[in-house]
């Protein structure tokens, strides 16, 4: 305690007035009687002073102990080197702010971006022992970890039996309901998920409120219960505990609501608004069917156990499901897994580590540039520096004081990096649409330490350069050259080149990934789809519940809608289906060709299923090949019909007229029926920049509930299309008031939905390489122009010799040219190595794309000759006369 | 001088604080005469050290002191202990007779192996 009052003494002695004279006074007090001791004693004047000064060993030398006593030595020369520091960095203001800023952008790019990948990457899941959970996935390909597929509930069930690594394994599947008020509140479709009764359990969860499933709950007939999430039990039930125990409308069925969820869930997604049994919401066949793909799994392991064991027995329980099922249909042969953080993070890993090497090239950029700029300062003191060093500061002294400059910068910048990065966070967040974990997206400590890091990084990255090499014996040197020096700082010169190159390296390594994500992207966004895409409405509606139980009510709905809608001024066609092209995989069937020999034993052929009315293909522009599309007599049991895109053709009937063929398909009946083929359409791709893939499209007119109760209604209109979304969804209500609307788009906004990630990291490199750019062409600048100044007596004499203007000119372009051709080379040849790093984010582009080369090559040396051409000119206008008299 | 002794850093400390509260109120002069006195002219004290060691009494908090008149007239500063610095005192006093008592049991035992 005493020790530490002491300390802080000491501390604020530091800070306070050295010049007191407390000390000399008591020093002089004490000499005085010493020596008036000693004369009395008989001594004379003169021997009683000096056996006063022997005795107490000098005034000087106490005075120097006393004052070491009385502060911090080695604080008060750091805080020296501290004042002295603010003080030259005031006096080049401009110097000052254009290295803040620089520093500021780099850290705060920096923390932003390590803000996000430290949520959404590197935190564990909110659940106990996350690093338990696992997903497990069907493999299509035992050998292809990539060949993943949702999980048929009827192998599920037999997982179960042998899941002896795993303390549980629970099972979910998306699902949706229409609610509708009790008493009159708006209708709306909520995104849900239908899940075993073990799910909460598995993951650890507990409810806010409430209970969560048991059992009984999860059996086909038992009870209909319901959990809640959070959102939506604040929203639309105004947070009300009483809520629990009442119902709510589901898909006009009454549930019981039993619990509500704590609001930070976010698995499978924070979308997910309501939760409901698994066996509730699918049919018993579903529940134990080894075909039906649909399920998706999280288990915990035991403690202890590694997922490749617990996989193992598994594993020989699928083997045994293949070999016993795959005859009837198609049955997955092996099981995989990963940690479950990986199936919540998903398609955003690789773009934020992009993204992160990108802004971490960007702050090594400025930290060279950083480097760059101090160099050159250094360099201006060098005689000062040589003449202390000859009177013996100390080499560790003067890099201290150097590194105090570049960390006063960088710390200016850390803080101002913070507050960018603040902002920066928050708008990241809210623009990359599909960010999973984003409501987890917060700065923490370790982010703080990362920050801290970073900018003591920085300040020794671009600091330790400098002063090392501006100090040292070569340092004398300055004070031997005489002061007419010419060639003095060409190694000074030498290291800012060198370290430029490295800058334009790295700039142009930036540059090439840039424009090849920048080119993926637009290749994407100008993917063809096949189809109409401009003045295209889309909105999704599910029919459910008793209303829409049977074929004729459902078909009654379908017609009704489209006979309004098609009648509405200003549409030019409407039709129906269950997927846009670019809308997504959605769901596939086996298929079998009875005018074909049988396919071997086990092997099974897919193609995508979708639903359209007669009018969808002309409503959507999709070209048909050959044959026709559904009439309007052919529905309900009249619904034998097929149309097949150019893709199944291509794969299924290769040399043969697909027209009158038939295809065996499991649609309204398990076993499957026989279909005929009328029609070829164009392709359309199910996801843009995904291939095509073989599709079938079933009359929507059919009314087989399970099938053709969700529909989009695609409308197309001449002009303006979104201006129809009000009267079209008007007609909606007029015909069912309960009826909610989901995802009103248009197909532009759907592609842009699915391109929005790519997009997103696309733009943001190709800003942050632009920033190098411009970074590197300052550097760039800053280099030329000190050495035409350093030069100017040698340009003087050419000068006076006879040399002319243009020959001064090329000789400074040349020089500052130098480094960005050596660059541009490295950068080249560094990025031949690194673009194969991010070719799973490539769409179309090759990672050596010629034309995104030539593009980067000639805008960094245009912008290297206009950095260049200022100090270069201004050498030419050098007058010889004034530069040699200036010397 | 080759029979006198150097203060051991440490036990000035303790010397300091047993002569101002033998003496109360001294100047540095004072305290540095009365040492050497102590001890019978066995300590060669470089009374420079002195000072220091003062300052350092004071910022830990045991010693406080001010301006004043010495017995001749002249003005000095005087050292005086404050309630902290007795209960130094007899803390260190207590603590450095165990140690010499200790050590001298030790070397007495040493005598008789």
């Amino acid at each position: 305690m005493r020790a530490l009052r002491a300390f802080f003494l000491r501390f604020l002695g530091t800070f306070r007035n050295k010049n007191s004279d407390d000390i000399s006074a008591e020093l002089d007090a004490h000499l005085a009687m010493h020596i008036e001791d000693g004369m009395r004693a008989g001594l004379s004047a003169e021997e009683a002073r000096r056996q006063a000064l022997i005795r107490l060993g000098g005034i000087e030398q106490t005075r120097n102990a006393y004052s070491e006593r009385r502060s911090l030595p080695s604080v008060e020369s750091l805080w020296r080197d501290v004042v002295y520091g603010v003080r030259t960095l005031l006096k080049n203001p401009g110097f000052t702010v254009a290295a803040v800023l620089i520093i500021a952008i780099g850290i705060g790019a920096n923390i932003a971006l390590f803000t996000i990948v430290r949520s959404v990457l590197l935190r564990p899941l909110p659940y106990p022992d996350p690093q338990r959970l696992v997903t497990l996935y069907s493999l299509d390909d035992p050998s292809d970890p990539a060949s993943q597929n949702v999980v048929a509930p009827g192998d599920f069930r037999d997982w179960q039996s042998a899941s002896s690594g795993f303390e549980q394994m629970a099972m979910w599947r998306w699902a949706g309901f229409n609610i509708s008020g009790n008493s009159g509140e708006l209708p709306e479709f909520l995104n849900a998920a239908a899940v075993s009764s073990n799910f909460f359990t598995t993951l650890g969860v507990q409810p806010a409120l409430g209970r969560s499933f048991n059992a009984g709950d999860d059996l086909n007939g038992a009870a209909p219960v319901t959990i809640l999430s959070w959102s939506l039990f604040k929203r639309r039930f105004h947070a009300d505990p009483a809520i629990l125990g009442t119902t709510v409308k589901l898909n006009t069925k009454q549930q019981t609501v039993v619990g509500v969820l704590p609001p930070w869930i976010d698995y499978p997604s924070p979308k997910v608004q309501v939760w409901v049994p698994f066996a509730q919401s699918n049919t018993p066949d579903v529940l134990a069917s080894h075909y039906a793909h649909v399920a998706r799994v999280v288990a915990r392991l035991k403690p202890g156990v590694s997922a490749e064991r617990a996989l193992e027995p598994l594993n020989a329980v699928q083997h045994q499901l293949f070999l016993r099922f795959n005859g009837g249909g198609p049955v997955e042969p092996a099981i995989g897994s990963e940690p479950m953080i990986k199936a919540v993070v998903g398609n955003v890993e690789t773009p934020l580590h992009v993204l992160m090497a990108a802004v971490g090239c960007l702050l090594l950029i400025a930290c060279l540039n950083l480097s760059n700029l101090l160099v050159a300062r250094a360099a201006a003191r060098r005689k000062e520096i040589a003449i202390r060093t000859a009177l013996g500061s100390s080499r560790l002294r003067l890099c201290r004081e150097q590194l105090t400059e570049s960390l006063l910068i960088s710390l200016a910048g850390g803080a101002l990096g913070v507050l960018l990065a603040t902002g920066a966070t928050h708008w990241l967040t809210t623009r990359w649409t599909g960010m999973p974990r984003a409501t987890a997206i917060h700065p923490d400590w370790t982010v703080l330490f990362f920050a801290l890091g970073v900018t003591f990084a920085v300040a020794i990255l671009s600091g330790l350069l400098p002063a090392i090499s501006t100090t040292g014996k070569d340092s004398l040197a300055a004070l031997q050259d005489s002061s007419r020096s010419v060639a003095g700082s060409t190694a000074k010169a030498r290291l800012r080149k060198t370290m430029l190159t490295a800058e334009i390296a790295l700039t142009v390594i930036l540059l090439v990934c840039a424009g090849l994500l920048f080119k993926s992207f637009l290749l994407l966004r100008s993917t063809d789809l096949g189809c109409a895409r401009e003045n295209v409405l889309t909105m999704h509606y599910f029919l459910r519940g008793e209303k829409y139980a049977q074929p004729e009510q459902l078909i009654g709905f379908h017609t009704r809608l489209l006979e309004r809608v098609r009648h509405l001024p200003g549409v030019e066609a409407a039709g129906l289906t269950n997927v846009v092209p670019g809308g997504g995989l959605w769901g596939d069937k086996s298929v079998e060709f009875p005018e074909h020999p049988p396919l071997p034993a086990g092997q099974h052929e897919l193609a995508l299923v979708r639903t359209a009315d007669p009018g969808y293909f002309q409503a959507m522009q999709i070209p048909l090949l050959e044959g026709r599309t559904f009439e309007e007599q052919e529905r309900l049991n009249r619904d034998q019909y097929l149309v097949v895109n150019q893709s199944f053709v291509k794969k299924f009937f290769p040399n043969e007229d697909p027209i009158g063929k038939h295809v065996k398909v499991p649609w309204r009946a398990e076993e499957g029926e026989n279909y005929e083929i009328i029609g070829v359409i164009r392709d359309t791709p199910y996801d843009v920049g995904e291939p095509v893939r073989p599709a079938m499209w079933f009359p929507i007119l059919s009314g087989i509930p399970s099938h053709t109760n969700d529909a989009i209604l695609v409308v197309r209109s001449r002009s303006d299309v979104a201006a129809l979304a009000i009267p079209v969804q008007k007609a909606i209500a007029e015909l069912d008031p309960d009826l909610p609307l989901k995802d009103v788009l248009t197909v532009d906004e759907i592609v842009g939905e699915s391109t929005a990630n790519s997009s997103f990291s696309a733009i943001l490199v190709l800003v942050f390489a632009a920033l190098s750019l411009l970074l590197a062409a300052v550097g760039l600048y800053g280099v030329l122009a000190y050495l035409v100044t350093q030069r100017t007596s040698e340009i003087g004499i050419r000068m006076a010799l006879g040399a002319r203007r243009e020959q001064v000119l090329r000789l400074m372009l040349f020089d500052g040219l130098r480094p960005a051709f050596i660059g541009l080379g490295v950068g080249i040849a560094g990025s031949f190595a690194v673009t194969q790093w991010i070719r799973s984010s490539l769409y179309g582009t090759h990672p050596l794309d010629p034309a995104v080369y030539v593009t980067v090559s000639v805008t960094l040396l245009l912008a290297s000759v206009c950095a260049c051409v200022v100090p270069a000119w201004r050498a030419t206008r050098t007058d010889p006369t004034q530069a040699l008299r200036n010397q | 001088m080759g029979t006198k002794t150097d203060v051991w850093q440490g036990t000035l400390a303790l010397m300091i604080l047993k002569t101002l509260e033998s003496m109360g109120e001294q100047h540095g002069y004072g305290i540095a005469r009365r040492i050497e006195q102590t001890s019978g002219d066995a300590l060669s004290l470089n009374y420079g050290t002195l000072y220091p060691a003062l300052l350092k009494l004071e910022q830990e908090g045991y010693v406080v002191s001010s301006w004043g008149l010495s017995e001749n007239n002249r003005k000095a500063k005087f050292y005086s202990l404050t309630r902290a610095g007795r209960k130094q005192v007899h803390k260190e006093t207590e603590s450095w007779e165990q140690t010499t008592a200790i050590l001298a049991r030790f070397l007495t035992s040493k005598q008789e192996a």
